[in-house]
């Protein structure tokens, strides 16, 4: 097995970056997630890539942009404030169908907010965040693991579908430091005719662009693309499942907020509250299927989140609102707490959602 | 080992997130679970700061600690913020040279060291940190002392290696505290 070794949770996303391909990184350093960028500007060089700090975040974006459309494992990253700065350019490169990795260790928000951390931004790289009828794939690491694995997944989900991965941690993942392992990463090789390589005057021009000025041609590209969002709902959601067997009622959380949760579910266990966990680990695709068949067995919903509860629309959605759904938050930088969620348990078995 | 909870809190410069590492380095090689988690907010600019860490033989879940079971508080505003929060049967360390002030709790372990002073009398100003250290591995013998300099070692980066030596008399002076 291949040696443990400390690392902080951002950089083990730029270290598996670079075991994933990733030759280029555009950045512009915002706290809680400068450590990608220090970890980029000190390893780059050496491999013979790039590293670049642009002027801002829009600049960086649109590297990512010319990057990926030369067809290159490209990303970026950010903190929420930075990544709103970014929406444009996410919007294009969603438009244009090609590959980027964008990571955002999330802080407290609106506004500038704080640095401390959040998980108020599910809705913008859910729903959005950017203009236009568009998805992302969004992964939520729970762990420093998971960083470094979600990332070179990101990758390869971002290649095999042509757009945007988005790794959605959050300040406590990026800072924390925890002992993780480096297999060889399972890198996936697509090809990529789009790309703009130079056509050696052996083929016709490649074109990447997000203009389509006939409404008719618009039309059919955004029907494409949802062809292929449909086939990444059926085939691509993650997610864990932890004793959820016997469960009367599942607590869903993602990311810090979902190891917060384990901890309450095994002290409820442990005073015979059969409750258990669904940790989704795609937030886009949503693990609707796990939702779905939770809700024709519990009594009813936690939805544990570090915002003022924008998952918890997702499970509503997906319950179809069969079972009443509780939701157990701080937001602003603070993190809840194993008590707060047990409290909520509790309420949960006694009919109070 | 069972699952310890360690709170380590004091000033910015005090070596607070140094000895946190140090902390997890040990359990690292020592085949354990482990988890570090510093606070990196404006505190970190010369008020306080703290770091969670946590050792353990099985899966660490939150990495945020909330009842420790030991804290090391190296100035007095850590001790009265964190003071009441410790688990009964929970070990205290105190650096008794910045901090006055007494714990009156009765269920748990106190251990009052001059780290302060002690490492300015030794030159090694800047390592009170690892002089508490030194100690709490003492008392917790499922750390043990061995190995630590090799920890020390892969804490110490290759161009400040002279620090490896005062860091060992650091840790060996809180070892060899009474």
């Amino acid at each position: 097995m291949a040696e443990r070794v400390l690392m902080k949770g951002n950089e083990a996303i730029a270290e598996a970056a670079i075991r994933a391909g990733c030759k280029h990184y555009f950045g512009y350093p915002i706290t809680p997630q400068t450590e990608i960028a220090a970890y980029m500007a000190k390893k780059m060089p050496k491999i013979g890539g790039v590293f670049l700090q642009a002027e801002s975040e829009i600049a960086s974006i649109n590297m990512v942009y010319g990057a990926a459309a030369a067809g290159v494992r490209v990303m970026t990253s950010s903190s929420s404030p930075g990544i709103s700065l970014k929406a444009e350019g996410l919007s294009y490169i969603a438009g244009s169908d090609i590959p980027a990795l964008v990571v955002n260790v999330q802080r407290g928000g609106p506004g500038l907010g704080g640095i401390q951390p959040s998980q108020s931004d599910y809705f913008q790289a859910t729903k959005g965040g950017g203009h236009g009828d568009y998805r992302m794939i969004v992964l939520a690491p729970a762990s420093v693991q998971e960083m470094a694995s979600l990332t070179i997944k990101g990758f390869n989900l971002a290649d095999k579908y042509q757009m945007t991965s988005m790794i959605l941690a959050d300040g406590t993942i990026g800072q924390m430091m925890e002992p993780i392992t480096f297999e060889d990463a399972e890198i996936e090789n697509y090809e990529k005719p789009w790309a703009l390589t130079g056509t050696n005057c052996e083929r016709k021009h490649n074109i990447v662009n997000s203009l389509y000025l006939k409404p008719e041609e618009l039309e059919v590209k955004n029907f494409e693309r949802y062809e292929k969002y449909k086939a990444i709902e059926e085939n691509e959601a993650m997610w864990e499942e932890y004793m959820m067997e016997d469960a009367k009622y599942c607590v869903v959380a993602f990311g810090i907020a979902a190891r917060v949760a384990k901890n309450a579910v095994v002290a409820a266990r442990n005073e015979g509250i059969k409750v258990g966990l669904i940790r989704p680990i795609t937030l886009w695709p949503f693990p609707q299927k796990a939702i779905k068949e939770a809700a024709d067995k519990v009594n009813g919903f936690i939805s544990v989140e570090l915002s003022m509860g924008q998952m918890i629309e997702d499970i509503r959605l997906y319950t179809e609102s069969k079972k009443p759904v509780a939701l157990c938050n701080r937001c602003g930088g603070m993190i809840v707490s194993p008590d707060e969620v047990l409290q909520s348990i509790k309420n949960a078995e006694k009919g109070v959602f | 080992m069972k699952t310890t909870q360690i709170l380590i809190a004091g000033f910015g410069g005090q070596g607070i997130l140094f000895a946190g590492k140090f902390l997890a380095y040990k359990g690292l090689t020592e085949d354990l679970q482990v988890s570090w988690l510093p606070s990196y907010g404006p505190e970190m600019r010369g008020g306080t700061a703290n770091c969670n860490v946590i050792l353990s033989d099985t899966p660490v879940g939150s990495p945020i600690i909330t009842t420790p079971d030991v804290l090391v508080a190296m100035n007095l505003p850590s001790l009265q913020k964190y003071v009441d929060t410790v688990a009964p049967g929970g070990q205290i360390y105190v650096d008794s040279a910045l901090i006055e002030e007494k714990v009156t709790r009765t269920d748990v372990d106190v251990f009052y060291i001059p780290a302060t002073q002690m490492a300015k009398s030794q030159g090694i100003a800047t390592l009170a940190n690892m002089i508490i250290m030194g100690h709490l591995l003492e008392n917790n013998p499922e750390l043990s002392f061995e190995g630590t300099e090799e920890v020390v070692k892969k804490l110490v980066p290759p161009k400040k290696a002279a620090l490896v030596e005062l860091n060992i008399k650091a840790l060996t002076l809180g070892k060899e505290y009474k």
